[in-house]
C-alpha cells in the first residue's frame, strides 16, 4: 500500500480503513483459520455421517496413510536441506564436486545412496542443493537417484524378491543410468529460467537459528501442501479405480511395461514399500515390474505436485515426462540385460 | 497465510501426529515400525511452530523499540513498520511465492485424523483387491500346539502351495476379519502391509464347513479348523486363494494391529 504516501489526507484515511476492512476480513489468516476450525468441529456429526461410505472411508484411511508416512521423511528432508542451506557454506559443495559439471552429475547421483529415506525427503534437498549454487544437473541426478538407491530401499527390493536378487541390481543401475542420464540431458538442454528462483524470506539479518527455523517452516508449508495434493490423487486411485484392468495388460510384453509405469505414477507409492507392491503383481513380466521400481521414485503425482511447488511449474511440465519416458526406455533395455 | 496461522497449523499438524503416534490410532495408517519417526517428527514441527512465534514476537519488540527510540522520525518509523506488515500480509495472500494458498490443504489430513479417523481398510478395500499371496520361501515344520495360531500368510501360503502338507490334520487358529464377494461366499482376511495403508493387499482364505449363522462383513473373527484341498482362483488377478475347513468360530473386538507385515 505504497499510495497512503502520495495520496491527500482525506484519500489516505479512506484507503486505509478500506485496506484495513479487507485484511480484517478476507486477509487475516488466524481468523480464518480459527473460524474454519469452529465450523468444522459444530458440523462434525454430519461430515462424519456423509463420509461413511465405504468407499469414502478407504479413501479417507489410504489419504491419511500417504501423509502420515510421508510426513516424518518430509520432515528428515526439510531439517537436512535447512543444515544446507544454513550451516553448510557453498564452497563447501564447490570443494566436494567434481568442477567440470559433466563429471558431477554421476558424482552427485552415487552420493544419492547415502540419503536414507524415501522421495519425499529427496525435493527439498535437491532444492536448497540448488540455492546453494549446486550445478542444477548434478542437484537433479541427486534428486532422481536418491529415492532409488538408498540401502534401505535396495534392502527392502531383496526381501521382496528372495527368488531374483538379480531384481536389486537392475533396480540400482536403471535407477542410476536414468539419473545420470537426466543430469546430462539438462546439460545439454536444460534452460536456468525454467527453475523458478525459490523466493523466500532471505537469510540475510537474522540470526543462523532464526533463519534455520524460517526454513523448516517454509519447506514444511510449501512441500507439505503439494503432498496433500499428491496424497488426494493417490488415495482417489487406490479406493475408486479397480485392480482387475491390469488383469488384461499383462499379456502383451509392451503393453505390460507401459501400464506398470503409468501405475506406478498413478499409485504414488513410497519408494520404500513399492518393491513389496511390485513382488505382488505376479502376472507381470520381471521387465515390467522393474520399470514399476524405476519409474515410481522418480516422477509420480505427489513427486511432481511437490517438485512444480519446490522448482516451478515450467520445470515440472518439462522435466516429468522427459523423465518418464527416459525411465520406461531404460528399464527396458536394463531388463532385457540382466532380467 | 501469514505466518501466525502457519505456526498455528505447524502445531496442529504436530500435535496430530503425537496424538496419533502416542495412541494405537496410527496403526490404523501405517506400520508399527514407523512409530518413532511419527513421534520425533511430531517434535519438530511443533518446535518449528515454537520457533515461529518466538522469532516473530522477539522481531516485533525490537520493531517497538527501534521505533520508541527518543526523538527523530518517530512518525515515519511507524509508517514504516505498517508498511512491512501490508507486505507481509500481501505475500500471505498469495501475491508473493512465500507461502502461497496450497499451505492450506495441509488442514484437510488433520481435520481428517482428529475428527474423522477413518477406520483401517476393511472388506471394501479387501474385495476390490485381488489377494497378494505368493509361493513362500520354504515351508518350516509347525510348532507345537493345539489349536496353532498362524498367521493367515503362513496359512494360505502352506494351503496353497504346499498341499497342505506340512499342515497335517493340525488344528489352526486364524485371525481376520469377515469378507463376502459377490457370490456370497465368506472369506477371512487379513491386509498385508509393507509401510502404510496405500499399499495394503489383502490375503483371502475361503470358508467352508461350521459358519457362523450371521456374516456381517468387516467383523473380525477367530477361525479354527483344518486344512482342506479345496481351493480357487481370485477373480480379481488369478492368484490362489485357499480354503479352510472350520471347526468354530469366535467373534472378537478388531486387533489392536490390524494389518500384518509381510515378514511376520
Amino acid at each position: 500500500m505504497t499510495t497512503t504516501k502520495t495520496a491527500p489526507p482525506r484519500a489516505d484515511r479512506d484507503a486505509d480503513t478500506a485496506g484495513r476492512g479487507a485484511q480484517g476480513w478476507t486477509f487475516n489468516s488466524p481468523l480464518v483459520l480459527t473460524i474454519l476450525l469452529v465450523l468444522v468441529l459444530t458440523v462434525q456429526g454430519p461430515i462424519r455421517r456423509a463420509l461413511s461410505a465405504p468407499v469414502m472411508q478407504s479413501w479417507m484411511t489410504v489419504f491419511v496413510a500417504v501423509v502420515l508416512q510421508a510426513l516424518p521423511f518430509l520432515v528428515l528432508g526439510v531439517l537436512l536441506s535447512a543444515v544446507i542451506a544454513v550451516f553448510v557454506p557453498p564452497s563447501f559443495f564447490a570443494r566436494a564436486l567434481p568442477g567440470r559439471p559433466s563429471l558431477a552429475v554421476p558424482v552427485a547421483g552415487m552420493a544419492g545412496a547415502v540419503l536414507p529415506g524415501c522421495e519425499c525427503a529427496s525435493v527439498p534437498v535437491a532444492g536448497a542443493l540448488v540455492r546453494r549454487g549446486v550445478t542444477p544437473a548434478a542437484a537433479l541426478a541427486f534428486l532422481l537417484s536418491a529415492p532409488a538407491i538408498n540401502p534401505i530401499v535396495l534392502t527392502a527390493t531383496a526381501v521382496a524378491f528372495p527368488r531374483n536378487p538379480e531384481m536389486v541390481l537392475a533396480r540400482f543401475v536403471a535407477s542410476l543410468v536414468v539419473a545420470c542420464a537426466m543430469g546430462w540431458l539438462w546439460l545439454r538442454l536444460g534452460r536456468t529460467d525454467w527453475l523458478r528462483p525459490p523466493a523466500r524470506p532471505t537469510p540475510d539479518g537474522l540470526g543462523k537459528g532464526a533463519a534455520f527455523w524460517s526454513s523448516v517452516r517454509h519447506d514444511v508449508m510449501h512441500a507439505g501442501g503439494f503432498l496433500v495434493v499428491g496424497a488426494m490423487a493417490a488415495a482417489t486411485l487406490k479406493a475408486v479405480v479397480p485392480a482387475s484392468w491390469l488383469h488384461t495388460a499383462a499379456d502383451h510384453p509392451v503393453v505390460a511395461i507401459l501400464a506398470l509405469s503409468l501405475l506406478a505414477v498413478l499409485l504414488s507409492i513410497c519408494s520404500e514399500a513399492d518393491a513389496f507392491v511390485a513382488s505382488s503383481l505376479t502376472q507381470f513380466s520381471l521387465t515390467a515390474r522393474l520399470a514399476f521400481l524405476v519409474v515410481g521414485p522418480m516422477i509420480d503425482l505427489k513427486l511432481f505436485a511437490m517438485q512444480a511447488g519446490t522448482f516451478g511449474r515450467g520445470f515440472a511440465l518439462r522435466f516429468a515426462p522427459a523423465t518418464f519416458v527416459l525411465a520406461v526406455a531404460v528399464s527396458a533395455l536394463v531388463g532385457a540385460v540382466l532380467l | 497465510m501469514n505466518r501466525q496461522a502457519q505456526a498455528a497449523v505447524l502445531f496442529l499438524t504436530g500435535g496430530g501426529m503425537l496424538h496419533a503416534g502416542s495412541t494405537d490410532l496410527y496403526l490404523r495408517y501405517v506400520k508399527s515400525g514407523l512409530r518413532p519417526l511419527l513421534l520425533v517428527a511430531g517434535v519438530v514441527l511443533i518446535a518449528a511452530a515454537v520457533a515461529t512465534v518466538w522469532y516473530e514476537v522477539r522481531q516485533a519488540r525490537a520493531a517497538r523499540t527501534a521505533t520508541a527510540r527518543p526523538g527523530q522520525r518517530d512518525e515515519q518509523g511507524i509508517g514504516d513498520e505498517h508498511e512491512q506488515d501490508e507486505q507481509e500480509d500481501g505475500d500471505g495472500q498469495g501475491h508473493g511465492h512465500r507461502e502461497p494458498r496450497i499451505s492450506w490443504l495441509l488442514v484437510l489430513p488433520l481435520f481428517a485424523l482428529i475428527l474423522v479417523a477413518p477406520p483401517a481398510l476393511g472388506s471394501y478395500s479387501a474385495m476390490h483387491a485381488g489377494t497378494a499371496l505368493q509361493r513362500p520361501w520354504g515351508f518350516r515344520a509347525l510348532p507345537a500346539g493345539d489349536p496353532l495360531p498362524l498367521s493367515a500368510v503362513d496359512y494360505a501360503g502352506r494351503a496353497a502351495y504346499d498341499h497342505g502338507r506340512t499342515l497335517g490334520d493340525r488344528r489352526i487358529k486364524i485371525t481376520g476379519f469377515l469378507a463376502l464377494d459377490r457370490g456370497g461366499t465368506p472369506y477371512l482376511v487379513r491386509m498385508e502391509l509393507s509401510c502404510c495403508a496405500a499399499d495394503a493387499q489383502p490375503v483371502k482364505i475361503g470358508l467352508t464347513g461350521q459358519l457362523p449363522p450371521v456374516l456381517e462383513p468387516d467383523s473380525w473373527l477367530e477361525v479354527t479348523g483344518t486344512y482342506t484341498s479345496k481351493q480357487t482362483k481370485d477373480p480379481v488377478n488369478g492368484g490362489r486363494i485357499p480354503f479352510i475347513d472350520v471347526i468354530s468360530t469366535e467373534p472378537i473386538p478388531a486387533p489392536k494391529d490390524p494389518y500384518e507385515s509381510w515378514s511376520g
